[in-house]
């Protein structure tokens, strides 16, 4: 209490993301610089591949609709407090989920198979994640490291099914489920070459952010995640709130997985499982937890994947090059956010050692 | 934690002779807050003497300025007779003076061996291991209690955890060293063995120990000399064995100079209403696992404050924990209007639950929502705050001004995050949200804790002015307070809590603080 509390400084904190951006792109330029190659030009070839042309585009926003519902795995239950990094498991038995799903509707007109698709892929994911929730408030487990294992667990799940009890005779090399019919992929955006995952990712962002910043519902998740014991004192119910959340952005990953299926691979395999729900929690991070900016998040890093052909097309780059940017981000967002909220001052050189007036940063015990 | 060797001009460190240690006029101020006011204190070598205080009564200030870890703004410290101007734990070390602390400073991974080594101030490159571990053993020897020396740190029980941190005291050949509540954690078998160990080093004149404790049972068994604080000043200081722990109970809590106002108390305008909620057998586990409230049962009436006293420690904060609904009940029940009341949020509401916890900012808000938001904590979700299931920022802001204006809570505005308030507007900032009306219904019931604690004089007249008028509009009071001045001053009825028990009760009108102290300390055969 003797401290001076810190003054809140939003243009500050928002701008923290932007200059990891940008410091990642300058560590970024020196490693590709190191490999022989001109930086700019490779930074030129990623935007273009992003966001270049329509084709850059079509690709980039392809991404970003499964990376926009990872994302909000993070991101929904970090309202609560919790740091959730299992998206990947989750989309993987969202995508078996959702094939189980389409098997056993097989025959049924279309929107009763994607909607019994839908409601599995999030029945899964969410179950997952829910039970990471369920074992930290009952059991006092870690739910970072707990959702990263059963992650693992439920990766190795949707592999044993693929290749055995679900898996489709035909599919020799590529061990997968029976595809689904032509006729009942999820279809393409109106005049455009994205499927409508694009349009659920966008819906979804949109509900959350309207969920918990207009309602009573949203105020709620707000006292939950910023200090239980004040929720507690106020008759809010803690665990039911935290295990629902942890539910909630399973689901949102289980989705994605069960778009994978239904509108890019037509059938659950290793195809699915290609980062996105890892990408997920850098996403998160850039938007601050915020649904909403959950949206251009994805769409970056969306398009920092998508520029991955472009540069081995090009520059005759492994297309890993630009997992390395990603992980360079990464880590300079996580190093930055230690510079969130503090005091911006020069800092203090040591007092002499002889010198009494060094002001004690202990409070009265 | 490393103390490497400092030179300190002019030292001849007598080994192995207890060290006279005399604290003159020191304070310590804490922006506006004096944490210590003027305090001087002789421990004479040799002696074992003991510091009691409730919370917040400035023991650690005084003990942190006196190693080193913290500068006073006044006053000065003699080592033998030499004034000595200590600035760092290093410089106290050098005077043979060290500190063992409330928490574990054993690097977890290393071997108890390991562990005694490394805390040298000055260590060889190489180590000789056969030599050090001889040294080790010899001293060890001497000793009444056994540790393993190659047990890993980590893996000792606390109890064994305390006795290496203080063979690390006496492995440094400290000649002075000061214990922060060293028996917490430890049975009172162990407590016992551990402090006679250290009694009959200071009765050979080998070791002077200043003693920070709550229990007076080991103050008048092992200590020669005792000091009591409160609130910063220097209240008590005696001989063992020429007083008693009733004495010691009532200075540490403060009521002697209540007497004079027991002669004119202030009533309450009318008698004390129906009873509205009753604790009966109420039992609630602490953080050790033990029973910290032991089969409770007392009852509060509509527009009485009833005060409950004891010295900390003795299950009075999971109580409240407990009936704020921030801690499981393990037995008992609580019922409000005869009807069973399990701290949800609708009975809160449709019963008027109210409550000022301590420390408000850690119980009571968001600090990072806003002030307008934390207003409305106990009624966002009814009208006119929300319509249906949407909020309505107009209202909460609205709501909020109007708070802000009654209680006079200075704030940069209703959207200012409450963290960056300073403590005593948190504190306005709580009471009106809990002690308004208005849009959130009667305030029926209150729970109150140390609700003044660490608040200046004119804050302090305001809080106690609001929750007498709350009585008087007959709300039935739950005070629960380390200070008795308090409590005589603003309840009905006393209760003391002992060991989590309910020792004794009585009305204000005929509380006899003797016996209160008596009580508190615990001989209630007496």
């Amino acid at each position: 209490m003797s401290a001076a509390p810190a003054r809140p400084r939003p243009l500050i904190d928002a701008l923290l993301p932007v200059a990891a951006l940008v410091i990642a792109l300058m560590l970024f330029s020196l490693f590709v610089a190191m490999e022989g190659q001109a930086p700019l030009e490779v930074l030129e070839t990623i935007f273009a591949g992003a966001f270049g042309d329509a084709f850059g585009w079509q690709n980039t926003l392809l991404r970003a609709a499964p990376l926009i519902l990872t994302g909000l795995a993070v991101a929904i239950p970090a309202r609560a407090g919790l740091v959730i990094i299992g998206g990947e498991g989750a989309l993987a038995f969202g995508a078996l989920g959702a094939a189980a799903a389409a098997l056993a509707l097989a025959g049924s007109p279309n929107p009763v198979i994607w909607l019994g698709m839908a409601l599995a892929g999030m029945l899964a994911g969410g179950l997952l994640i829910g039970f990471a929730g369920a074992l930290r408030q009952w059991r006092g487990v870690n739910e970072t490291i707990s959702s990263l294992l059963i992650s693992y667990i439920a990766v190795a799940l949707m592999n044993h099914f693929v290749e055995g009890p679900l898996r489709d005779p035909a599919s020799l090399n590529k061990p997968s489920t029976l595809p689904l019919a032509p006729e009942a992929m999820l279809g393409n955006l109106p005049g455009l070459d994205v499927h409508v995952g694009l349009a659920v990712g966008l819906v979804c962002a949109v509900l959350a952010w309207v969920f918990l910043r207009f309602t009573i519902w949203g105020f709620t998740v707000r006292v939950v995640g910023g200090n239980p014991r004040a929720a507690a004192m106020a008759g809010l119910a803690v665990t039911p709130w935290v295990i629902g959340l942890c539910a909630a952005g399973g689901a949102m990953a289980g989705l994605a997985g069960m778009l994978e299926v239904a509108a890019v691979h037509g059938s659950c395999n290793a195809s699915v499982l290609v980062g996105y729900g890892h990408a997920g929690i850098l996403i998160a991070f850039i938007a601050r937890q915020n649904p909403l900016a959950v949206i251009p998040a994805a769409i970056l890093i969306g398009g920092i994947g998508a520029a991955g052909s472009l540069l081995q097309r090009r520059l005759d780059m492994p297309d890993a090059t630009v997992l390395v940017l990603q992980g360079i981000l990464f880590v300079v967002l996580i190093a930055m956010e230690t510079l969130r909220g503090r005091a911006w001052r020069m800092p203090q050189l040591p007092a002499p050692r002889l010198a009494k007036a060094t002001p004690a940063p202990e409070e009265p015990a | 934690m490393f103390e490497s060797a400092v030179v300190v001009p002019g030292l001849e460190t007598p080994h192995g002779e207890a060290a006279e240690v005399e604290v003159l006029n020191l304070t310590k101020r804490f922006g506006d807050f004096v944490a210590l006011d003027d305090v001087s204190i002789h421990v004479a070598a040799g002696s074992f003497h003991a510091l009691l205080g409730e919370n917040g009564a400035g023991k650690s200030t005084l003990v942190k300025c006196l190693i080193g870890y913290q500068p006073a703004d006044t006053g000065s410290v003699s080592v033998d007779r030499r004034e000595r101007n200590i600035s760092s734990p290093r410089e106290a070390a050098a005077l043979g003076i060290g500190m063992v602390f409330q928490h574990f400073t054993l690097a977890p991974n290393l071997s108890v061996a390991e562990n005694l080594l490394l805390a040298q101030p000055r260590l060889p490159a190489l180590l000789d291991w056969k030599r050090e571990r001889a040294a080790l053993e010899a001293m060890l020897a001497e000793m009444p209690f056994r540790v393993r020396l190659d047990a890993l740190a980590g893996e000792l029980a606390a109890g064994e955890k305390q006795k290496v941190e203080i063979i690390k005291q006496l492995y440094l050949k400290r000649r002075f060293i000061i214990l922060d509540e060293p028996t917490s954690v430890l049975t009172p078998g162990e407590a016992d063995e551990l402090l006679g160990y250290l009694q009959t080093r200071t009765q050979a004149g080998k070791l002077t120990v200043l003693m920070i404790t709550h229990k007076f049972r080991e103050v008048m068994r092992f200590a020669d000399a005792v000091t009591v604080l409160r609130r910063g000043k220097h209240v008590a200081g005696a001989k063992v064995s020429e007083t008693d722990p009733q004495r010691l109970a009532v200075a540490m809590m403060g009521a002697e100079d209540a007497q004079p106002k027991l002669a004119t108390p202030v009533e309450s305008g009318h008698a004390a209403g129906a009873e509205v909620w009753q604790v009966s057998a109420l039992t609630v586990i602490g953080d050790r696992g033990v029973p910290a409230v032991d089969k409770a049962t007392f009852s509060v009436r509509a527009g009485e404050i009833v005060g409950v006293a004891g010295v900390s420690g003795n299950g009075q904060r999971e109580l409240v924990e407990a009936l704020l609904g921030q801690r499981r009940i393990l037995g008992g029940a609580v019922s409000i209007d005869g009807k069973p009341y399990r701290q949800r949020r609708h009975e809160m509401q449709a019963l008027g639950v109210r409550s000022l916890p301590e420390e408000p900012l850690r119980n009571a808000c968001v600090g990072e929502m806003s002030v307008a938001d934390n207003m409305a904590l106990r009624s966002f979700d009814k009208a006119p705050l929300a319509r249906g299931p949407w909020l309505r920022p107009k209202a909460l802001a609205e709501q909020a001004r109007s708070m802000i204006e009654h209680f006079g809570v200075r704030t940069p505005g209703p959207g200012a995050p409450i963290a960056s308030l300073s403590g005593g507007n948190v504190q306005r900032a709580v009471l009106a949200r809990e002690l308004s009306e208005g849009t959130q219904g009667p305030v029926r019931v209150l729970i109150v804790a140390n609700p003044v604690f660490g608040l200046d004089f004119r804050a302090v007249a305001a809080i106690h002015a609001r929750l007498r008028a709350a009585r008087d509009a007959g709300c039935a009071v739950l005070l629960v307070s380390e200070d008795l001045d308090e409590l005589m001053e603003l309840s009905d009825r006393l209760l003391v809590m002992h060991a989590g028990q309910i020792a004794y009760a009585c009305p204000r009108a005929g509380a006899d603080v003797a016996t209160l102290g008596r009580y508190m300390a615990g001989e209630t055969h007496a």
